[in-house]
């Protein structure tokens, strides 16, 4: 029988065989930013090394303020950012540095620099490590322990996850993004939906999506419960990582083709799990609770818990309602917010930024909009372009990269009881800061709520 | 790390689907050093916002065992969520289900994450909801757990894990047993893709 894409990874970094079946896993890129310090210390604490700095690559993102930052005034942020690069420098560790071009989220840079490729493992100490599946990698989150483990021992003890394929066909309406993709299947599948499995996308919506595209979806795969998510490479990925730093040489180009071509699913592989959705059928999507699964169609209405049978899922929604100060049978358009968020590892790259510009053109926001580029370079991009222009023009903020507002880290922070519309990846209570309501939604969908002051249907808004 | 046999202890149960590890400890005290006890911090915004929190109430002050609902543990990847459970006396969970990254940073410190099924872990819930301050038994070896009601629900777990906890392996020294392995692995990687260990626009 054939071998899922999961499974060609998995044997291919296979190292020896562990008690209960386990397995030592080989770990091809590790990248580790300022939440690192943990690790770093235990490590220290008991006398080991960095096994492999070769392939340890530090990128401050969480802590990093996104304006006056040269030097950060912050005396904690500071003091987490310069953690990161001391750590850096002891272990010879290649950092991107704040006041280097290259810098940004982690999961940013690693794609754009080249780091992440097809085939390899990668980990880091953060759940949206699934973002580098998107190349055809094998990428998971993991915790300090696994963290500090990788660091010193480049390896990692795994159980075989189940396997899971999702095949999304057809093409996507006006309108609609990678980001309604995934949203539309964790509201499927459930927030755990996925647990204990590695997602693999295929099908002819996203064979067509960019990279980028495919990214934001993979971005997900750990709201829907899944650590890791796959997409096969194939020309679109090869096209995009030629010439970039970390990427194969040019007289290495054919070697690296050779051994990426084969990376794709057998025919008569078999899947623990199937699902399929129909790219047509899809809107743009918005997220009304505290869950990633509480999400609707724009055309849709805020849910009645009554309707729900088991009494905690029951009790769950009551609660997410109330957090949310929504009512049962509220039309999700037209729901009011207070501030908008456009960044975070799911949505901050180019194609990211291009699609909420088109929104915006021409028009102002009507409450405080931040727009945060993944990267410096997606930063420097999009100001070629103009793009810088646009949001504030507008009236958007237009800042450095980094987290942000995603996770409010760094002091980007949603007040109490206001609404944002988010195009980050996680809606839970307090996330976006104390008392915080967030609501998930695309980049167009999230320029369209800045410019109206509410949740609004983007293809209302002509040009966009 | 400190072996985890058996355990009997006040459970306390907890009837939140999807609680995220943003819950069980917010970002904003992610900055701390591990010194200042992540105890303080579990659950900080729920407690802060309801007086009543079931941590909270008398009859479960001192619990060891925390009994969940579905999906617990999800989201983020914080180990703190772990540090803040354990650093408030907890030793052990029970759920439906948990997030896969918390499940596995659970038993890397040396707790016993388990899985009962749902109707099970609704039907503890309730036992220790009708007798707040019961004690639930886990035994590791036998892989059982003791109700207050004195039924015995037996639970799978993975054998590398149970292996672990009941040793208090360390598993970097576990890893460096296996060190002919990985040099050999590293050398066969460096020959086949030696553009993955080298500088940008080096030789």
């Amino acid at each position: 029988m054939g071998r899922t894409l999961y499974e060609k990874i998995w044997d291919a970094h296979a190292v020896a065989g562990g008690p209960g079946g386990r397995t030592l896993l080989a770990i091809d890129r590790h990248l580790v930013h300022e939440g690192s310090f943990h690790a770093f210390e235990s490590l220290r604490a008991a006398g080991r090394a960095v096994r492999r700095p070769d392939l340890t690559f530090a990128m401050p993102d969480h802590y990093v303020p996104t304006r006056d930052r040269d030097p950060i005034a912050h005396p904690e942020l500071k003091d987490k950012v310069d953690t990161l690069s001391a750590n850096a420098a002891r272990a010879r560790i290649a950092i991107f540095p704040v006041g280097d071009a290259r810098q940004g989220i982690v999961h940013v840079v690693g794609p754009e620099q080249g780091i992440t490729q097809p085939g390899l493992t990668l980990v880091c100490g953060d759940s949206h490590t699934a973002t580098h599946g998107a190349l055809g990698a094998l990428a998971f989150g993991i915790g300090a322990s696994e963290v500090a483990h990788v660091l010193a021992t480049q390896a990692l003890w795994q159980a075989k996850s189940r396997t899971m394929r999702v095949r999304v066909e057809g093409a996507l309406p006006e309108g609609v993004f990678a980001k309604d993709v995934i949203l539309a299947l964790i509201a499927r599948i459930g927030a755990q939906g996925g647990t204990g499995h590695t997602i693999e996308y295929a099908g002819s919506t996203i064979r067509s999506l960019s990279m980028e595209g495919r990214m934001t979806v993979c971005n997900m795969s750990i709201e829907a419960g899944a650590r890791a998510g796959l997409v096969a490479p194939d020309e679109t990925t090869f096209a995009w990582l030629r010439g970039r730093p970390y990427a194969p040489r040019e007289d290495e180009w054919d070697a690296a083709l050779a051994r990426w071509r084969p990376l794709a699913t057998d025919d008569d592989a078999a899947f623990d799990a199937e699902v399929a959705l129909e790219a047509g059928t899809l809107e743009p999507r918005v997220t009304w609770g505290t869950s990633p699964e509480h999400g609707a169609g724009i055309s849709g209405v805020v849910p009645e818990p009554a309707d729900e049978k088991d009494a905690s899922r029951r009790q769950g929604l009551e609660k997410a309602l109330r957090y949310m100060d929504l009512a049962p049978g509220r039309r999700i358009e037209g729901i009011p917010i207070q501030r908008v968020f456009i960044g975070s590892c799911t949505n901050s790259r180019l194609e990211d930024l291009r699609a909420a510009a088109r929104v915006v053109r021409g028009r102002r926001a009507v409450v405080p909009a931040l727009v945060v580029p993944g990267s410096g370079l997606v930063k420097r991009a999009a100001e070629a372009e103009g793009l810088d222009r646009v949001f504030l023009e507008a009236g958007f903020d237009w800042r450095e990269a980094g987290c942000s507002m995603c996770v409010g880290m760094n002091g980007d922070l949603v007040a109490a009881g206001e609404r944002c519309a988010s195009t980050s990846n996680r809606n839970f209570e307090g996330r976006q800061g104390q008392g915080a309501r967030t609501h998930l939604m695309s980049p167009a969908m999230a320029a369209a709520a800045a410019v109206t002051g509410a949740i609004t249907d983007v293809r209302r808004i002509s040009g966009a | 790390m400190k072996p985890f046999t058996t355990l009997t202890a006040v459970a306390v149960p907890l009837d939140l689907v999807n609680c995220d590890t943003d819950r069980i400890v917010p970002a904003r005290f992610l900055r701390q050093p591990r010194s200042a006890g992540y105890g303080n911090f579990l659950f900080h915004d729920l407690r802060e916002a309801d007086p009543d929190f079931v941590l909270d109430r008398p009859a479960y002050r001192g619990a060891g065992i925390l009994v969940a609902a579905e999906n617990f543990g999800c989201g983020s990847s914080r180990e703190a969520a772990v540090w803040a459970l354990a650093g408030s006396g907890l030793a052990a969970w029970i759920a439906p289900s948990f997030g896969d990254i918390f499940l596995e940073n659970s038993f890397k410190n040396g707790i016993a994450a388990l899985v009962l099924p749902p109707a099970r872990v609704a039907e503890l819930r309730a036992q220790l909801v009708a007798n707040p301050g019961a004690s639930v038994g886990i035994d590791l070896p036998a892989q059982t757990v003791r109700f207050p009601d004195g039924s015995l629900e037996p639970f799978d777990v993975d054998a590398f894990r149970k292996a672990c906890l009941l040793e208090g392996v360390d598993e970097i020294d576990l890893t460096r047993r296996h060190e002919g392995a990985i040099a050999d692995w590293e050398a066969r990687r460096r020959a086949d893709m030696p553009w993955l260990s080298r500088e940008p626009g080096s030789g």
